[in-house]
């Protein structure tokens, strides 16, 4: 097999991926034992690894899970409940939808996680700071998806429904709804990365809850291969978070 | 894969003669003015009704006369130049690299398939988490900030070239080929016009977030610059003077956006 073809399988990006972040790691490891990277500034990767079995079983990391996945699981629920209303509401209501369908677009982009310091004040400093946070994040996506998702349905459903004689709530329920479902995740996850995202930026933030705030503690600790063994625990939860949501979202998706 | 996940914002309609549009637009114009203006009394009302905690909720006139002398002092003015300068390197350096990533992974299919999902599946995770870390390696200064910028905004700059590499009509490419143009005319008169579009969309998206990584950055760890300023006076439960900090924060944040897409024409692309 020649070299464009060992290039063209399947296995060999993968293993150049994989390879080339184990050279990485291999290199960083040696550059901080030659002395050429401070090993007070940047810890052995050969810490971090054992730092991973420290922080799960000293640090309670399965109780600051559960308390993220809570405060994250919350914010989702709201997002969806009130986004997915908001939605249906603009969608029924033209000119309320023409009115305000710009500001929520603003919304989605205004930066604003900035405003935690006044979720501070109103909510104190609990998970419902946290959790509103996220909700403020996450909900622009799904309001805007689910206008795009129901005004998107297809017209010759809408007619099917009306020449079965469909009431208003029946149109709805058999029609509009599952035809505009898949959009409607397609916001409904949106909103949960912004709302995840929001969550551990936050409980870093202010010091409180539970992922975010355990890679605080442990950098104000100084304990260099927790802190790098926790940001890899949060990004691997968010990885995991992002795959699943990306596989329901296909799962969803008609087939054309 | 990045398709399902784009958040479509409504297009600005296309408009006739100037009256039929004020006529059409009038009803939409009312229920605007309507919604603020109940907004507006909504706020006073529990401003003036002490409901909440005092000055939780400031009144509009106390908020207003804060914008005023915010914007009426010099050290403002001198904070917010601090946290541009931060945004403006944080964004080079990140917008910089993620353009070469974005052009080396665009323009080779294997590249693509070995990193890109690295950074497809590393872009959504909360980048303030890496704060710690960029305090270890540039000081509790400007330099953290900027670094935090430049990470936030290398993840949508580089998927979006990458995204725009790809998305090049190869016609176009063929047409450089044939009048023998060499690798720099090709990237100039070729792939960078070419693939304007997605790449001004991801210096967008790449500005907001660096706006974003460095002001959470400020307000974590700093001693100057407008989060500085924001946490601040949450500290002195300063109230009116934060939102009125959050209010023009919101508007230069907007404006700036609006700014990057007008100075790359992204409105005349969209009208051809």
């Amino acid at each position: 097999m020649g070299v464009a073809a060992v290039t063209r399988t399947r296995i060999f990006p993968l293993a150049l991926g994989i390879g080339a972040l184990a050279a990485a790691i291999l290199s960083v490891e040696a550059l901080i034992r030659i002395g050429v990277i401070n090993r007070f500034i940047v810890p052995l990767p050969s810490q971090i690894v054992p730092a991973f079995e420290r922080v799960i079983v000293e640090e309670d990391i399965i109780e600051r899970f559960r308390l993220t996945f809570f405060e994250a699981f919350t914010a989702g629920a709201m997002i969806t409940v009130v986004g997915v209303s908001l939605g249906l509401l603009l969608f029924r209501v033209n000119i309320l939808r023409q009115a305000t369908e710009t500001w929520v677009a603003a919304m989605a982009s205004a930066p604003t996680v900035l405003m935690y310091p006044l979720f501070l004040v109103i909510f104190g400093r609990s998970a419902w700071t946290i959790i509103m946070m996220g909700f403020a994040a996450g909900l622009p996506p799904v309001i805007l998806k689910t206008i795009e998702g129901l005004a998107g349905t297809r017209r010759v459903l809408i007619n099917v429904g009306r020449s079965f004689k469909l009431t208003g709530a029946q149109l709805f329920t058999k029609i509009l709804f599952p035809a505009a479902l898949p959009t409607i995740f397609v916001g409904i996850r949106l909103g949960l990365i912004f709302t995840l995202i929001n969550v551990v930026g936050v409980e870093f933030l202010i010091n409180f809850g539970g992922l975010g705030q355990l890679i605080n503690d442990l950098a104000e600790r100084y304990d260099l291969p927790g802190t790098y063994a926790a940001i890899c625990f949060v990004i691997l939860v968010s990885v995991c978070f992002f795959v699943l949501t990306e596989w329901i979202e296909r799962w969803l998706r008609p087939v054309d | 894969m990045a398709e399902a996940g784009r958040l479509n914002l409504p297009a600005v309609p296309k408009v006739g003669t100037k009256s039929r549009a004020l006529m059409r637009a009038e009803p939409v114009t009312v229920v605007r003015a309507a919604i603020i203006v109940f907004i507006l009394l909504f706020w006073e009302v529990i401003a003036q009704s002490g409901l909440l905690y005092r000055d939780v909720v400031p009144s509009l006139l106390a908020i207003g006369a804060a914008i005023v002398k915010l914007l009426s002092t010099s050290d403002y003015y001198w904070n917010l130049g601090v946290t541009a300068g931060e945004v403006g390197i944080g964004l080079a350096v990140g917008g910089l690299s993620g353009l070469l990533i974005g052009l080396a992974l665009g323009g080779n299919r294997v590249l693509s398939k070995s990193f890109e999902p690295y950074l497809y599946y590393l872009g959504p995770t909360p980048k303030i988490i890496f704060f710690p870390v960029m305090i270890m390696w540039f000081g509790v200064g400007p330099g953290s900030k900027i670094a935090m910028g430049a990470i936030s905004c290398f993840f949508p700059i580089a998927l979006s070239t990458a995204a725009g590499m790809r998305q090049i009509d190869k016609v176009l490419i063929r047409v450089g080929q044939s009048f023998r143009a060499n690798a720099w005319q090709m990237a100039t008169k070729i792939y960078l016009p070419a693939m304007r579009h997605p790449t001004i969309n991801g210096v967008r998206l790449g500005l907001g977030v660096a706006i974003i990584g460095t002001l959470l950055a400020e307000t974590k760890l700093s001693n100057r610059g407008v989060g500085f300023l924001i946490i601040q006076a949450y500290s002195l439960f300063d109230m009116p003077r934060m939102y009125a900090m959050l209010i023009v924060l919101f508007v230069v944040a907007i404006g700036a956006n609006a700014l990057v897409g007008r100075l790359g024409g992204l409105s005349a692309i969209r009208q051809r």
